[in-house]
C-alpha cells in the first residue's frame, strides 16, 4: 500500500475546489498532513450535540443591517493602483471566450 | 513618555526620531518589522507637536506605535505577512488605524507576522522569522510575533495585534508583555485583513494594563462598516483616558479551569501569582470547563472553513500576486493562488475547503458550531459562580525555532488555553508572571462578555505589586 492509498482525500479534486495547483509530486505529503489534520479534527466527534443549536456568531447576537444609501465614493483609480494588469479602467484576465 | 511630551521635555519629533534610530539600528536582529515608516512618522509627529501648540491632545498624542501589518494603514505597504500582498498599498486605512490618528498617535513601521494570522511561531511569515528578545533562538510567538517582539524590545511601547485564536495572548506571554483579547465585536474589523470573521479581534499589546486599558479606549467603538461590531456605551471606557483603569470596589471570586492546569511546565509559578493576588483578598474556587479538549478541533474546522471562503478573494485579478503568463482564466487562479500563498496558508484552505465540501459539511461545519455553543455555555456557566477566571496562556514558554515547524498539528496544540476563549467570543489578557529558565511565563485573565474593565483591574492590581511587567531582556531574569 503506497501512501497515496491510505487516505480517502481526493487531492486533485480538493485542490481544483480551492483553486490552488498542487504538482503531482506533492500529493502525498499532502494527504499526509490534511490525514493528520483530519485525524485531530475528529475528536470532536465523540462529543455529543443532540439538541444543540449550531452557534455562527459568539455572542450569538444578531446581524445589524445599516440604512441603504451610498456611504462610499468609488476611487476606481485608486483601487486599480494595486491590479498587477488594466487597460482603459478595466481588469485584465486571459481569453475566457474564444 | 505621555507626560514627557506633556511637560515638553521632548517634542514628538525628537521621540519619534530616537525610535525610528532604534530600530533601523536594531531590527536586523529580531526583524519585528517589515515596513519601517520613517517620512509617514515624521509627518505625524509634526502634526503631533502641532496639536500640542494649540493644546489638543489626547494622552496618545505624539505617541509612537506600531501596527500589525494586517491593519489596512493608507500610504504604507500591508502585506499580512505574505508573498500574495507584498507590493499591496491599501486605499484606505482600517477604523481602527484612523480612530488612533484621530488620538494623534505616531505610526513607526507596520510589524511582522504569520502569513494572514495564521500559525503560533512567526515562522509562516514570506519576510522571515522574528526571534524572542529573551532568546534568539526561540520563536517570539504567534500569529502578532513582531508586535509582541517590538514591545518587549523597546522598540515600541504600545503595538497593535490581532487575535483570532491566541495571536495576541500567546505572542504576549512567550515576550513578557501584557496583550489584551478584547470581547469580540468591541474593536471594528473594518480594514483589518480577514482570517476567520467570526474569531477575529483586534487588541493593545504593550507593557502595562494602564497602557493597553488607555490603548482600547481609542481602538474600540460602534462602527456601521463592521456588521458585527458591538454598539455598546461602557461609561469606564470612555474614561480611561481621564481617570484611568477602574479601581476594584470589592475582592473578587476568581475560578481556576481544572482542565487548564494539566501537565504544566510553569504549575510554579502560576501558583505563585495566584498567592500574590490573593494578597489582595481575591479568592479562589476551582471550576470545570468540560469541552475543553473539543475546541482544538472545534477552532480548527471553523477557522479553516472560514479562511477558505475568506481566502477565495485573492485571484491575481484585482491586487495581490499574479502569476507569469497565464494560459487561461484557470490556470490565473490557480497559479497566482499557488505561488502568492505559504504552505500553512494552503494547508488551511484546503482542510477548510474539505470540511465545506458535499457530504462532509453536516459533519465538521455543523458539528463545530454546536460544539461551539457547549464551549460557550460551559464559560457563561461559571461565570454565575466566579468573577473571572485564570489560567496559564500556554501549555510552556516560548519554544525553539524549529521545533514544531514540521508537525501541524502539534502547533495547533499550542492554542489549547487560548481558543476556548476565542470561540466563546470573550475577552482575555495575558502579563507576564514570572519566568522558568529564563523565559517569561504569561497569566491569562478571563472574564465574562465587555467586562474588560474587571480583567484590566485585576492585572492592574497585579502589576502594581510585582514588577515583572517591568523586566527587560538582557537584564537578569
Amino acid at each position: 500500500m503506497t501512501d497515496q492509498d491510505k487516505t480517502q482525500i481526493n487531492i486533485t479534486h480538493l485542490a481544483r475546489l480551492a483553486r490552488l495547483a498542487i504538482p503531482a509530486s506533492s500529493h502525498a505529503s499532502t494527504a499526509e498532513d490534511l490525514d493528520n489534520i483530519i485525524a485531530m479534527i475528529d475528536a470532536m466527534q465523540s462529543v455529543d450535540t443532540e439538541g444543540v443549536e449550531p452557534l455562527s456568531h459568539p455572542l450569538d447576537s444578531k446581524q445589524l443591517l445599516r440604512a441603504d444609501v451610498v456611504s462610499e465614493s468609488v476611487s476606481r483609480e485608486a483601487f486599480q493602483n494595486n491590479a498587477p494588469k488594466t487597460e482603459d479602467g478595466y481588469y485584465l484576465v486571459p481569453r475566457v471566450v474564444d | 513618555m505621555s507626560a514627557g511630551l506633556e511637560a515638553g521635555e521632548y517634542t514628538s519629533v525628537e521621540l519619534t526620531n530616537a525610535h525610528l534610530d532604534d530600530i533601523e539600528q536594531r531590527n536586523a536582529e529580531s526583524n519585528c518589522f517589515i515596513t519601517i515608516a520613517r517620512e509617514h512618522a515624521l509627518a505625524q509627529a509634526k502634526a503631533a507637536d502641532a496639536q500640542r501648540a494649540k493644546g489638543d491632545t489626547t494622552p496618545l498624542t505624539g505617541i509612537p506605535i506600531a501596527h500589525k501589518d494586517i491593519f489596512c494603514t493608507e500610504g504604507l505597504l500591508t502585506t499580512c505577512g505574505s508573498k500574495m500582498l507584498s507590493n499591496f498599498h491599501a486605499p484606505y486605512n482600517s477604523t481602527m488605524v484612523e480612530r488612533l490618528n484621530a488620538a494623534g498617535i505616531v505610526t513607526v513601521g507596520k510589524t511582522n507576522m504569520d502569513e494572514f494570522a495564521m500559525g503560533s511561531s512567526n515562522e509562516n511569515s514570506f519576510f522571515g522569522a522574528v526571534t524572542n528578545p529573551w532568546d534568539r533562538t526561540r520563536v517570539p510567538g504567534g500569529s502578532s510575533g513582531g508586535s509582541a517582539a517590538a514591545v518587549a524590545d523597546g522598540l515600541v511601547a504600545c503595538a497593535t495585534g490581532t487575535d483570532t485564536g491566541g495571536s495576541i495572548r500567546q505572542p504576549a506571554a512567550f515576550c513578557g508583555i501584557t496583550g489584551l483579547k478584547p470581547t469580540y465585536g468591541r474593536i471594528s474589523r473594518y480594514g483589518m485583513i480577514a482570517f476567520a470573521s467570526s474569531l477575529d479581534q483586534a487588541g493593545p499589546m504593550t507593557r502595562t494594563a494602564e497602557d493597553a486599558g488607555l490603548m482600547l479606549s481609542y481602538m474600540s467603538g460602534f462602527d456601521p462598516r463592521d456588521s458585527t461590531s458591538a454598539n455598546r456605551e461602557d461609561e469606564w471606557l470612555r474614561a480611561i483616558a481621564h481617570n484611568g483603569i477602574p479601581k476594584l470596589d470589592r475582592p473578587l471570586t476568581i475560578g481556576l479551569p481544572k482542565e487548564y492546569f494539566a501537565d504544566l511546565a510553569n504549575a510554579q509559578v502560576i501558583e505563585a501569582a495566584q498567592a500574590e493576588l490573593a494578597k489582595n483578598g481575591h479568592t479562589f474556587k476551582e471550576v470545570s470547563l468540560p469541552h475543553t479538549q473539543a475546541a482544538i478541533p472545534t477552532y480548527y474546522v471553523l477557522a479553516s472553513a472560514e479562511a477558505s471562503t475568506n481566502l477565495s478573494r485573492y485571484d491575481g485579478v484585482r491586487y495581490g500576486h499574479r502569476c507569469e503568463n497565464p494560459t487561461s482564466l484557470q490556470d490565473l487562479y490557480e497559479r497566482s493562488r499557488s505561488e502568492g500563498f505559504g504552505e500553512e496558508v494552503k494547508r488551511r484552505i484546503l482542510t477548510g475547503t474539505y470540511t465545506l465540501s458535499v457530504g462532509y459539511f453536516d459533519a465538521y461545519y455543523i458539528k463545530a458550531q454546536k460544539i461551539r455553543r457547549l464551549i460557550s455555555e460551559d464559560f457563561n456557566k461559571v461565570f454565575e459562580e466566579v468573577d473571572l477566571l485564570m489560567t496559564p496562556t500556554s501549555p510552556t514558554p516560548a519554544f525553539a525555532l524549529n521545533e514544531h515547524a514540521k508537525d501541524p498539528v502539534a502547533m495547533y496544540q499550542q492554542d489549547l488555553y487560548t481558543v476556548p476563549t476565542s470561540l466563546a467570543g470573550l475577552p482575555a489578557l495575558s502579563m507576564p508572571c514570572g519566568f522558568v529558565d529564563n523565559l517569561p511565563v504569561g497569566l491569562q485573565l478571563i472574564g465574562p462578555a465587555f467586562r474588560e474593565d474587571t480583567i484590566l483591574s485585576v492585572a492592574a492590581q497585579f502589576q502594581q505589586i510585582t514588577d515583572w511587567h517591568q523586566r527587560h531582556p538582557g537584564e537578569k531574569a
